[in-house]
């Protein structure tokens, strides 16, 4: 038999947010088996932590959980696209051998090889008010009636991972700017779509007025082209911000 | 000391309870507690958005009766118990059932996305162990539904400030204070042996510190990764449920772990594909002629062997886990019968799982989320070709032995502080990590609720707790503290030193190897012998292991070490669990013993840590034993609380066999009479 097929990995390192020094490429040649993707590959490196030429090193770090693309662990740029890493299958994007690069998402602050601090997005999701009001976990009986239009319109909006691969992908979010970024506003249109979410729809508005909020979008569309769950975040930001205008607009007589 | 009467204290400063786990039963514990005013610090070994409930695709059981089938939260409960194969406690499981409409209804509330009827209700689907339409859906990704939405609930609580009892705010202080990205590595335990808190690791920084804790709930979930590949998230090693386990928490049912009949094969993890599909109507077939050589598309009906449906005509493709998982078992490894395949030419362990006749609107709107993981991961669209699975592990009936207290009807006292109660005075647990309601088979979509349930009972039964306290855990001297954050530093410090020979994570992967082959499906006592001895061995191994990684931040090498010693331990409990049982009942199958035996074993495996001698651990089995709450001795042993249904052979050949026994009830049981299952409909939860 032919000599075993090997994947050749190529890694951005870097040990600490502080440690620029230690900034590298790490290459690594790892056994392929049927079904692989990225994730068994990095796995194969802890189990031999030696680097393409022979040499003992650490084995990568990266984040991950579920493995089947819904907790939005494992985000990273793969062959420089961002998008989860479990379900980047070797075959599909490595189908000649060709080596695959690995490196971590730049819009977020790092903490080590592969693993980026996305505390932000989550900070956002406070910031936008992105839940529904509940008066109590206690029984009261049924929620509002709702139709299969308005689920088949919500359920997609709720799938959001909060990955980070639209804030990775915007030409609007970097150091500078403090724009909250489509997953933050798409939750809003999802929430003042819920029959008595939408009673506080006027409160999550008022947090994306201003700086910061859906007019900080630069219309790059380059969020929904990269969102793994296909989210319409285009259209959301486009809803919320006629949401948004009516209520700069009209606001004040409504309420 | 005074006994401390506020949440905050003299000195201003706030008695939080500690929460471990950001699951669906953490973040209901943590929701219950907020609103009883009790101030939380929540940790969890990821965001808490990225828990493994996530992955929960099919839905939530609640016998809401929606299509007028004459469900009720009686017969839910009969079929859950009878799916469990006799081996829960029935009065936590009617707890469950008839709160089941409640926990639906405020999941609607919150937001959670269910599909609709075309009324505007609720709508229902079957699952497996029923004929009844029982399981409140969204899409397929209802897991990832429900935690978001109770994940928004404590969020909200992030930002909501804690109060005194006279409403007085304290600045700075908020309900909840999350702790992402932190490893669990044992509780506080003071001088007479009370949980008082926690220590744990920042897995970014690799600081180790610790916690006071008026309380602690561990809501941690299974231990999944002990298998290797699974079902489960990378997550899920049981570390957390192993460390307060070695701290003297007693362990039990460990041996029950479910195989989902439906996953699909792959190189690091076995992807699950929900027992909704079946329940939408998909069906599992292989090719009458073993060396069938056309593609699954292309074998006409009538060279097809649907062998669930006619060896269980009653039940057919929705027969429950267990038994699906072993006809499968026994069609590919023992009858050789899988999928041929050409090219490696042998029958694979692989059967067919057929949506290609149902509508593809409908597969759409019900199942798109589980089919997308299908082809995306396999590349093959799940549309028009049969899909190719084979059984996986997936979920644990075992885990941390917790208390409850039954009331007049049979079901749950409200707030009573034994509720979820470990033997560890102050230590309670929630959510998988508990072995509370599934008895020896969980039926599916029952975890989701026996997660939220427990969550619901637990938040409650805390608060309960803390309120009785004679002694708050910040009176408690901070030297408890200190030197239980020492005691974790030095260990952690000796893990960093460790130099030996063997890679950790080929250690992990043989003892996955012999845990997946010889504990699962089928149990041979020779062959659990040999488990035991490779347990035996490679704890003896590990003090040989060399860390693969020494760097001061985000080190997992470390942490992968710790989490292999503890899984190590916990693998112990389950093999030496099933060499002990000697019967067959739900998920424990052993063909020496193919039949319960209710007589020797209808009772709850209880274990307790020892520490052995060169490394190993020993696990002590006990009948029963004795913890102290609030000043009180409770006693419990090993029985079964059989009280409301009573034990039956199962047959799932029967249409109707699960529930048929509702008016069966044992006469002292009154209230659980027939009278009660024959009403129509009771929502409304724990009365």
């Amino acid at each position: 038999m032919a000599e075993k097929k090997k994947i050749r990995l190529k890694v951005l390192r870097q040990d600490g947010p502080e440690e620029r020094g230690t900034r590298r490429w790490e290459e690594f040649d790892v056994p392929w088996h049927p079904q692989m993707n990225v994730i068994s590959a990095l796995m194969e490196i802890q189990k031999d932590p030696r680097t393409a030429d022979g040499t003992k090193t650490v084995p990568v770090v990266w984040e991950a959980s579920c493995l089947e693309e819904v907790c939005g662990s494992c985000t990273m740029l793969v062959n420089g696209k961002v998008r989860q890493a479990c379900s980047a299958l070797i075959d599909q994007i490595s189908p000649d051998g060709q080596p695959i690069t690995l490196a971590p998402m730049s819009k977020f602050p790092l903490v080590r090889d592969l693993i980026v601090d996305r505390s932000r997005m989550f900070d956002d999701l406070k910031r936008v008010k992105a839940w529904v009001q509940l008066d109590g976990s206690h029984e009261l009986g049924p929620g509002p009636r709702q139709s299969p239009e308005n689920q088949e319109e919500a359920y997609p909006l709720s799938r959001c991972m909060t990955c980070g691969c639209c804030m990775e992908a915007c030409p609007q979010i970097n150091d500078r700017s403090s724009f909250v970024g489509p997953h933050a506003i798409s939750l809003v249109r999802l929430y003042n779509l819920h029959p008595s979410g939408k009673m506080h729809a006027a409160e999550r508005l008022e947090t994306l007025m201003g700086p910061g909020g859906v007019q900080d979008c630069g219309k790059a569309q380059n969020c929904v082209e990269v969102c793994p769950k296909e989210i319409p975040l285009v259209d959301s930001i486009a809803v919320v911000s006629r949401q948004v205008t009516k209520q700069m607009l009209f606001g004040w007589l409504l309420t | 000391m005074a006994k401390p009467t506020s949440i905050v204290t003299d000195s201003g400063k706030v008695r939080r309870v500690v929460v471990v786990g950001g699951g669906l039963a953490g973040l209901t514990t943590v929701i219950k507690l907020c609103e009883a005013g009790i101030p939380v610090d929540l940790f969890s070994l990821v965001p808490v958005k990225r828990s493994h409930s996530v992955c929960a695709q099919g839905g939530i059981n609640a016998s809401v009766n929606t299509k007028g089938e004459g469900d009720s939260p009686e017969v839910h409960l009969e079929e859950t118990v009878y799916g469990g194969d006799f081996l829960a406690n029935q009065p936590p499981v009617k707890g469950m059932t008839y709160a089941a409409p409640g926990i639906v209804y405020m999941l609607d509330r919150m937001g959670v996305p269910f599909n609709r009827t075309p009324e505007g209700l609720l709508d229902f689907r079957r699952f497996g162990g029923t004929l009844f339409h029982r399981t409140a859906f969204a899409g397929a990704t209802t897991g990832q539904q429900l935690l978001y939405a109770l994940d928004e609930q404590v969020r909200r609580f992030e930002t909501v400030d804690v109060e005194n009892e006279k409403g007085v705010v304290i600045r700075g202080e908020k309900m909840v204070r999350k702790h992402e990205l932190w490893d669990f590595l044992g509780i506080v335990l003071d001088e007479a042996g009370v949980a008082r808190g926690i220590v744990a690791q920042d897995l970014k920084s690799m600081e180790i510190a610790s916690f006071p804790g008026e309380a602690v709930c561990l809501a941690t979930g299974g231990p999944g990764i002990i298998f290797g590949k699974s079902t489960n998230s990378v997550i899920n090693t049981g570390t957390a449920a192993s460390a307060v386990y070695q701290q003297g928490a007693c362990y039990a049912n460990g041996e029950f772990i479910q195989v989902h009949p439906t996953a699909i094969p792959g190189a690091d993890k076995l992807r699950l594909i929900s027992e909704s599909v079946r329940g939408e109507g998909g069906r599992i077939w292989v090719p009458k002629d073993p060396k069938e050589k056309r593609r699954g598309r292309d074998v006409p009906e009538s060279q097809r062997d649907y062998f669930l449906e006619a060896k269980y005509p009653g039940y057919g493709n929705l027969v429950p886990r267990d038994i699906a998982s072993r006809e499968l078992f026994l069609k590919c490894f023992h009858e050789g019968r899988g999928v041929w395949n050409d090219k490696s030419g042998k029958n694979e362990l692989e059967v067919y799982l057929d949506v290609t006749h149902l509508p593809k609107d409908i597969l759409h709107k019900k199942l798109a989320g589980v089919l997308e993981i299908y082809e995306k991961f396999v590349g093959e669209d799940p549309y028009t070709n049969p899909m190719r699975i084979f059984p996986a592990v997936h979920y644990s009936m075992g885990g941390l032995w917790v208390d409850y207290e039954k009331s007049a009807d049979g079901r749950l006292v409200v707030g009573s502080p034994r509720n979820q109660a470990t033997n560890i005075t102050g230590l309670y647990a929630a959510g998988e990590v508990d072995y509370g309601y599934h008895g020896a088979n969980r039926l599916g979509a029952n975890s989701l609720l026996s997660c939220i349930y427990g969550g619901m009972v637990a938040g409650p039964a805390i608060a309960t707790y803390v309120k009785n306290l004679d002694k708050s855990a910040l009176d408690v001297k901070s030297s408890v503290f200190e030197k239980a954050a020492n005691r974790e530093r030095e260990r952690y410090a000796a893990v960093l030193q460790m130099n030996g020979s063997e890679n950790p994570y080929k250690l992990h992967e043989e003892l996955a190897a012999v845990m997946l082959r010889d504990c699962t499906i089928e149990r041979h006592n020779g062959v659990l012998d040999d488990v035991i001895a490779k347990i035996d061995e490679l704890e003896e191994r590990y003090l040989d292991v060399g860390v693969t990684d020494a760097s001061p931040r985000a080190n997992q090498g470390a942490q992968f070490v710790r989490h292999l010693k503890n899984m190590l331990v916990l693998a112990r409990v389950i093999a030496q669990g099933a060499r002990n049982r000697d019967e067959s009942r739900g998920a424990h199958f052993k063909p020496e013993f193919k039949t319960r035996d209710d007589e020797n074993f209808l009772r709850t495996t209880m274990a307790l840590y020892e520490k052995g001698t060169g490394g190993k651990s020993v696990v002590k089995y006990v009948r029963g034993l004795e913890y102290g709450l609030l000043g009180k001795t409770v006693r419990v042993t090993d029985d079964v609380d059989i009280s409301l249904v009573k034990p039956r052979p199962r047959k799932y050949e029967t249409a109707g066999a699960a529930s048929h026994a509702v008016s069966d009830v044992p006469p002292k049981e009154p209230k659980a009479s027939a009278k009660t299952a024959v009403r129509p409909q009771t929502p409304g939860g724990d009365a």
